[in-house]
């Protein structure tokens, strides 16, 4: 005889959700999920071992601990301009004029730490963000006032502060960056020690906030992870850190901007997923009208992203002039903005609104910098292939993107 | 048994420049009760919707409201008195599963700063206890978003989501157009609910037979105009027919009222 079924038919539907699901269970539907097509990050680390892979067996100096620190380095800029791209994506919007507006961030502090100015390096980040909160007010309100597509504004926007920094820079000119803090920024290294605390730390973090959600939704009544799922996750976040930081203890030590830019992530991403400002950029990025109807405030929502967006240019651009010490006058160009809405895209965030998450742009950006940075270990290797070979992996991106969404629709997930 | 209706519109009248939508038109919905409002395309069935839920604002004519004048100048307002009004298309976010579409623009929050967190357990709890109570049972989870669901669990969401605002007057616009048969009955027997629950019900639909199953009156508007309010008991469709295509006006528009009789 097989166990009685006490819940009746009609009510087991809902009352599944309220039950605690079985390590079992919730690991066939974590399988179902994927082969539905709901595949997360999944191609990307992929991706990622098949370019450390490549790189690895043309030059063994890909994954040397000197390497992987230059690296992290390396996409700095890229990333957190990118952080900021993913929030405009994400309310359907984008921002062309990141690049230029990054630039402007960069001149701005580098010349007020210079004569005649010679301001404290706190006092010229404070003017920069500053510019940068009122850059990025006045994209979102001319968008918002006039009526007008955000791709017209920011590409306007974009010509105009590519000029401003021409203007600042002078035709062919330099602003050397001397203040040690501002260049300390790229060339700063957390010792050993100091590594091994922030990786306890941040695996402690991440342990206290899964069991946090783990006890209120258990003493709720609602459906839980099992904890042996959140062991898991614990234990594979813990493996990759210790990894990190030990093998950047091998070089310098874990470098300042890569804390910097996870301490970022952390704080971007609770933003966007845990606050109502993130829940109203994605319900906008979702259905606008059903956002407005529901009272969300749309017009200011779109404001602050735009200022949000320029923000995170201007944390790259200073991240960018504080690595290279100087900002010239061709500063934000070049293939500085595609690279940062690339890397949004390449890490998962939707072109067209509603769907991603702040960590793409993390994901995207060390996809786009190890290409470039391997592809620059390969002796005589030229430079045009390095351009075709990171638009191949952008279009790949979109077109993973694109079948995973038509599976999705097709099993019922999305 | 309610004696005083819980919305009464009285000689209600909107103008948009030289056009009359709506004259002197008179609207009530009670307290336990399904009315459903018909008539053909441009009749005035959303400019009537639309001023009660505060999106217009009548030229002339009064609206009560649990027995009380009131001027609707916002939908916030609207929700604020305990009206809901479920639009067709326009009611979710397809990216947000159904607990984010349910509580949109009304999260709950930890606390009152800036950048507080959202107190997604207790708003999933809620969620469960309100569909759990409309008898909403084919959900698989609560976290799906709601662009996996059905057309029907769709329309049920956007009619929970209107409902656990302590809501007294629930409007739906057309609630089943896009509906398949077994998701249309789905709908209309969560819209009997509301109403057995106590609420009152408006319902704007251009399908006969669906609003002779859960209405109990009939609201007929033509031009403008209410032709007239029928008990479903004691009408037909073909009399519900007539009235929608060729019902008798007061005045026509444009025309002396002597011509007109």
């Amino acid at each position: 005889m097989s166990a009685p079924n006490l819940v009746p038919p009609q009510s087991s539907a809902l009352l599944a959700s309220q039950e605690q699901q079985s390590f079992g269970t919730y690991f066939s539907a974590a399988i179902k999920r994927i082969r539905g097509g709901d595949i997360g990050s999944l191609p990307i680390i992929l991706g990622f071992v098949m370019i450390a892979i490549i790189f690895q067996s043309q030059n063994s100096n890909f994954l040397t601990p000197r390497n992987i620190v230059q690296l992290i380095l390396q996409m700095a800029g890229i990333a957190a301009i990118a952080y900021g791209v993913v929030f405009v994506l994400l309310l359907g919007e984008i921002d062309l004029s990141a690049g230029y507006v990054s630039a402007v961030a960069g001149v701005s502090v580098a010349v007020l730490l210079r004569p005649p100015y010679e301001l404290p390096w706190f006092i010229a980040m404070a003017i920069a963000f500053a510019a940068m909160l009122a850059i990025g007010a006045l994209h979102g309100w001319i968008t918002t006032y006039f009526r007008l597509p955000s791709f017209v504004v920011t590409l306007a926007g974009s010509l105009a502060w590519s000029g401003v920094v021409l203007g600042i820079v002078g035709r062919g000119g330099t602003v050397i960056i001397g203040d040690p803090i501002v260049r300390g920024l790229s060339l700063s290294f957390f010792p050993p020690l100091v590594g091994w605390i922030i990786c306890i730390v941040l695996i402690a973090l991440f342990a206290f906030t899964q069991l946090r959600t783990y006890s209120t939704r258990r003493a709720n009544g609602l459906a839980t992870k099992p904890i042996g799922f959140i062991a898991i996750e614990t234990g594979i976040l813990s493996i990759m850190a210790i990894g990190i930081v030990y093998i950047c203890n091998q070089d310098r030590g874990l470098p300042f901007i890569g804390v910097l830019l996870l301490a970022l992530l952390i704080v971007l991403s609770y933003i966007a997923g845990q606050t109502r400002l993130g829940r109203y950029i994605y319900a906008i990025g979702g259905n606008k009208e059903a956002a407005r109807r529901a009272g969300v405030r749309v017009e200011a929502i779109r404001i602050i992203v735009f200022m949000i967006s320029s923000v995170m240019a201007g944390v790259g651009g200073i991240i960018l002039a504080s690595r290279l010490g100087s900002v010239s006058a061709e500063a934000g160009g070049g293939d500085l903005l595609l690279n940062s809405i690339a890397a949004a895209v390449i890490g998962g965030t939707s072109l067209f609104g509603g769907r991603g998450l702040v960590s793409s742009a993390i994901l995207g950006a060390l996809i786009i910098a190890s290409i470039d940075n391997g592809l620059g270990l390969i002796p005589g290797f030229p430079s045009s292939i390095k351009f075709i070979i990171t638009g191949l992996v952008l279009l790949a991106a979109v077109i993973i993107d694109s079948i995973s969404r038509r599976s999705q629709q097709r099993s019922g997930l999305r | 048994m309610a004696a005083e209706p819980l919305l009464q519109c009285i000689k209600v009248t909107k103008r948009f420049g030289a056009i009359q939508a709506l004259t002197e038109v008179d609207f009530d919905v009670r307290a336990g009760e399904v009315v459903a409002l018909v008539g053909d395309n441009g009749a005035g069935k959303s400019t009537l919707i639309k001023g009660i839920a505060g999106i217009y604002n009548f030229d002339e004519g009064e609206v009560r409201f649990d027995g009380k004048k009131v001027s609707i100048g916002s939908p916030r307002e609207a929700s604020q008195l305990g009206i809901e009004v479920v639009y067709q298309d326009l009611a979710l976010a397809d990216n947000l599963d159904v607990v984010a579409n349910m509580f949109l623009g009304r999260e709950k929050v930890n606390s009152s700063l800036p950048f507080a967190r959202m107190d997604e357990a207790s708003m999933e709890q809620k969620a469960v206890e309100t569909l759990a109570s409309l008898s909403v049972t084919t959900l698989r989870s609560v976290r799906l978003p709601v662009a996996s669901l059905s057309g029907g669990q769709r329309q049920s969401i956007a009619v929970a989501k209107a409902v656990m605002w302590n809501s007294k007057l629930v409007i739906l616009d057309e609630p089943t157009a896009a509906l398949g048969v077994a998701q249309t009955r789905q709908v209309l027997d969560l819209v009997r609910r509301l109403a057995d629950r106590g609420l009152a019900v408006a319902l704007i639909s251009h399908n006969l037979h669906d609003i002779f199953e859960v209405a109990d009156r009939i609201a007929v508007l033509r031009l403008g105009h209410m032709i007239g309010i029928f008990e479903r008991a004691s009408t037909n469709q073909q009399e519900i027919v007539h009235a929608i295509t060729a019902g008798r006006l007061k005045v026509v528009p444009g025309m002396a009222e002597a011509e007109v009789s």
